[in-house]
């Protein structure tokens, strides 16, 4: 909604409405309040509405009350970020209005509930104030109990009418969200709504409609990045998991322990950490790809674990909803701080896999793409998420799910003889055969995490240790010729490139969009298989004066941060800069672009 | 997973093949010490599959780390050697998800009570399907002489050079009231006996524990000698009135001074998590007659429009 979004005003058939390209709304309140249904509620819709959205979420680390906030950004055109600065702030307390005014752009509207907020002064004239009495209008409008439960919902319908959205929509959903709950919530929760939609105000009746999105979103599912991950498991075929509580992970763990029975599967939540890996790898010996997953410190315990898979060659996926750390750390805060002990937690030379999903729909993808690596290469793949997009919710497009969904139940068949560690193979890659098969030539393996030969048995001897260690190191090198080629989003080459991983692609991306407008160039490079790299990635570097890798981690002792590390090791190349940050906060375009452009002065000053 | 074969049922293929012969189940030579109580233990195994008729594919070995750990070695059969304290997880995540095998764990007393604990005693309040065999020798061998979880008090260690300070586990007393539905215990001189409660073991719909009183000639020789009747000790049964059914007795026998009691302490039925998860799947199948895994998915995601 920012003046370079609007595009022409008053030309629909409400004279008073101007159509808009894209809206950024944030609502603040405490978590009692139901703000993450209005938000919700708003998700889906633009979903329903063949409209992009993107939410972002704060949870409070409290287990009930305190502040909450919801962020919504609604767009007919690619969203590609939560939005930097909200157009409009829903603020229910005092509170929710002075922390967050900061974050409403110069000019914005700032709707308040006047009956818990006392507007300052000295704001006035920066933003346009639209007091309303939200809560005692709620309780008059669902019959005066005396409580104001309803007014998140009373709050959806003075947004819907502020940006002129489809009450029939909005109503049939608030409809199917309390269906069940019994007719009497229904009808209060639509009382509530419709009070807010049909609330009399000059200052807010259809003050802007939202444009439509072309006809290639005509079909979108709207889900969070927990959910999505979830379902892209059970998509690839996955029917055993196992975990333990821990936040913002369990989501999944949750989701799996609902929907794996309908597939016939099962997740296990288990003691500890350790259980939770090591019944995982139990059932991936049955000859099933199966899941553990966690945040932070889970991850740590798993890691012993994770190592017997890869010296046992073992498939396993294991998802880090990564959080701040270390230790307990910012458990509802997002880092990207995990990407080192994803490559390299554990002790020994044990190379494996490493994914990052960067948005909810790719979490989708990525899992089923995680599944299929660990299938095919008998190697535990590490599947890296974030707290940011774990919590927001986003619509993409349905999946074919007909041709998407794969059956990937063990071959139990008999076979003539077995070689579990096969060092015959160029690429590395060995079979795994699950009890249950028929050896005919009566030699049956054993899994281990001792030092083998090609049946299993133990063996110190020199030239098992190189030809295995060099067996499991090979398997990386086959995969990462598989890898597609990463791509340059912005200019081919030029002055500056971007690299993130991550959440970080969809700001890097607006960056670059927003680039051109104030003389500085700017390309980027996501990239989303990390260990092993994909080829191609020198030519890429080669084709531009800096390097700028973009992290939510520190910077460390020698100024760059995780992924940093990992490609100046890889390249050498000293133009590999990073740019960090510990805020615990994902990166806002501004923030990006400032950063750079004062890098870049610094070194033009040197010059 | 939600196939319901139980181990019970014997391969349906038995009938065609040949009875497993021991040589065929024989794999590398062990690498215990001379003497080592493992030995009789592996033979009785041997023996059990050969009784039983378990072809190899039916059968699962799993062991963590330590000596008696080694076991999977010494199984011509599919055999897995986890890291330590944690094979029951593993052997958790293999019964539940492989209904049609025989689980079987092996460990020593460090592994199972020590660094495994908590995962012995998770294990036995799921009540999974498999049998545990613990080789309990009252001391830690592979890293030669360190005191155990259960060391007798003032056993001298090279961790306890003046005698084990700490209160030792009672491995019996604490598969009962951790909710272990089969506890029994044997020992490594009575191979006739320790067969008979493997059978049983064997035989049990559940978490079925058995100790196995194993000496380590090297590092703790004679610790056993007390239930030896061949070196003056005594070997006493479980009292032929015992009531397995009954837990206040069953602890009753557990508290008895070493070497106390042999036999079956425990037995009780009681729903397996395999069974229960199983009935959770069909519940929530039910619900999706037919439907294959693409259409159920789908109805998740229509709702999620």
């Amino acid at each position: 909604m920012s003046e370079t979004t609007v595009l022409e005003a008053n030309t629909g058939s409400n004279s008073q409405a101007s159509d808009i390209s894209e809206a950024t709304i944030r609502i603040a309140g405490n978590s009692q309040d139901g703000i993450q249904s209005i938000g919700g509620f708003l998700a889906r819709l633009a979903g329903r509405s063949e409209r992009e959205v993107m939410t972002m979420m704060t949870i409070p680390s409290t287990i009930s009350g305190g502040p909450s906030i919801f962020q919504v950004r609604l767009g007919s055109g690619e969203v590609l970020s939560p939005g930097d600065e909200a157009d409009v702030l829903l603020a229910f307390y005092q509170h929710s209005y002075e922390d967050h005014v900061s974050n409403l752009r110069k000019g914005g509207i700032l709707v308040y509930d006047s009956d818990h907020v006392e507007p300052r002064e000295d704001w006035l004239t920066d933003y346009r104030h639209i007091g309303i009495a939200i809560s005692s209008l709620t309780v008059e409008a669902i019959g005066g109990t005396g409580r104001d439960k309803g007014k998140n919902i009373f709050a959806l319908g003075l947004l819907g009418r502020m940006f002129s959205l489809d009450a029939t929509k909005l109503g049939r959903l608030i409809n199917e969200r309390f269906d069940g709950k019994g007719e009497s919530v229904v009808k209060t929760a639509m009382d509530a709504f419709e009070a807010g939609y049909r609330y009399q105000s000059d200052d807010i009746s259809d003050l802007y409609r939202l444009a439509r999105g072309g006809a290639d979103r005509a079909n979108q599912v709207v889900m969070t990045g927990n959910e999505a991950l979830g379902y892209g498991l059970i998509a690839a075929g996955v029917r055993f998991g196992a975990g333990y509580p821990i936040t913002p992970w369990s989501d999944i763990m949750e989701l799996l322990r609902r929907e794996l029975p309908k597939y016939g599967g099962t997740f296990i939540q288990c003691e500890d950490e350790i259980a939770s890996v090591s019944m995982a790898i139990g059932a991936g010996y049955g000859g099933q790809v199966a899941v553990t997953g966690s945040s932070g410190p889970g991850i740590s315990l798993k890691t012993e674990a994770i190592g017997w898979a890869v010296m046992a060659e073992m498939p396993l996926v294991v998802i880090d909803v990564q959080r701040g750390g270390p230790s307990t750390g910012l458990p509802t805060n997002v880092e990207q701080s995990d990407l080192n002990i994803a490559c390299y937690g554990g002790h020994g030379d044990s190379p494996r896999v490493v994914l990052a999903t960067s948005d909810v729909e790719d979490c989708f993808y990525t899992a089923i793409e995680a599944v299929n690596i660990a299938r095919k290469y008998n190697v535990p793949v590490f599947l890296l998420s974030d707290q940011a997009i774990a919590t927001r919710i986003e619509a993409f497009n349905e999946p074919n799910l007909q041709t998407i969904c794969q059956d990937i139940s063990p071959d139990l068949g008999t076979v003539p003889s077995h070689k579990p560690y096969d060092l015959s193979s160029e690429t590395g890659v060995s079979r795994h055969m699950p009890p249950g098969t028929r050896i005919e030539d009566g030699r049956y393996p054993v899994v281990t995490g001792l030092e083998h030969d090609e049946m299993g048995q133990p063996s110190a001897s020199a030239e098992h240790h190189i030809a295995m260690t060099k067996k499991r190191r090979n398997k990386l090198k086959t995969l990462a010729d598989e890898l597609p080629k990463p791509e340059v989003y912005g200019p081919d080459s030029g002055e500056v490139l971007l690299v993130g991983w991550g959440s970080t692609k969809g700001p890097l991306r607006e960056a670059v969009g927003k680039s051109g407008n104030n003389g500085l160039a700017l390309s980027a490079l996501h990239i989303k298989h990390i260990n092993p790299f994909p080829n191609g990635l020198e030519a890429i570097f080669s084709r531009f004066k800096a390097i700028y890798v973009v992290e939510m981690n520190d910077g460390g002792v020698y100024g760059y941060g995780q992924l940093a590390g990992l490609l100046r090791s890889r390249f050498a190349d000293a133009r590999i800069e990073g740019i960090n940050k510990t805020d615990a906060l994902r990166w806002k375009v501004w923030e990006i672009i400032e950063r750079v452009e004062a890098r870049q002065a610094e070194i033009k000053a040197t010059a | 997973m939600s196939d319901s074969a139980t181990l019970e049922q014997p391969p349906q293929d038995a009938g065609e093949r040949q009875p497993v012969t021991k040589k065929e189940i024989t794999s590398n030579q062990p690498t215990w010490c001379p003497g080592c109580g493992d030995f009789s233990v592996l033979s009785i195994y041997y023996k059990l599959i050969q009784k039983r008729n378990i072809h190899h594919e039916r059968v699962a070995t799993v062991a963590g780390i330590g000596c008696s750990s080694r076991f999977p070695y010494f199984v011509q059969a599919h055999g897995a050697h986890y890291i330590h304290g944690r094979a029951l997880s593993f052997a958790s995540g293999l019964s539940i998800s492989r209904p049609d095998l025989h689980v079987f764990t092996f460990g020593g007393d460090g592994d199972a009570f020590s660094i495994g604990g908590n995962h012995f005693i998770h294990t036995a309040r799921k009540n999974i399907k498999m049998t545990y065999l613990v080789m309990d020798n009252f001391v830690y061998g592979l890293t030669k002489k360190q005191t155990s979880p259960t060391s007798p008090l003032g056993f001298k260690s090279k961790t306890d050079n003046w005698g084990a300070l700490d209160r030792p586990i009672n491995p019996m007393k604490l598969a009962i009231s951790a909710g272990t539905t089969f506890v029994a215990r044997t020992t490594h001189t009575n191979p006739k006996h320790m067969l008979e409660m493997m059978n049983a073991a064997m035989d049990h719909d559940g978490f079925s524990f058995i100790e196995c009183l194993s000496e380590c000639t090297e590092f703790f020789p004679g610790a056993f000698d007390a239930s030896n009747p061949r070196k003056g000790g005594e070997f006493s049964l479980v009292p032929e009135d015992h009531d397995p059914t009954d837990e206040a007795a069953a602890y009753a026998l557990a508290s008895e001074d070493f070497p106390g009691r042999f036999g079956i302490f425990y037995s009780v039925q009681r729903p397996t998590k395999n069974a229960l998860e199983a009935g959770v799947i069909d519940a929530a199948q039910g619900k999706f007659k037919g439907k294959q895994a693409p259409d159920v998915l789908q109805a998740t995601f229509n709702k999620m429009k």
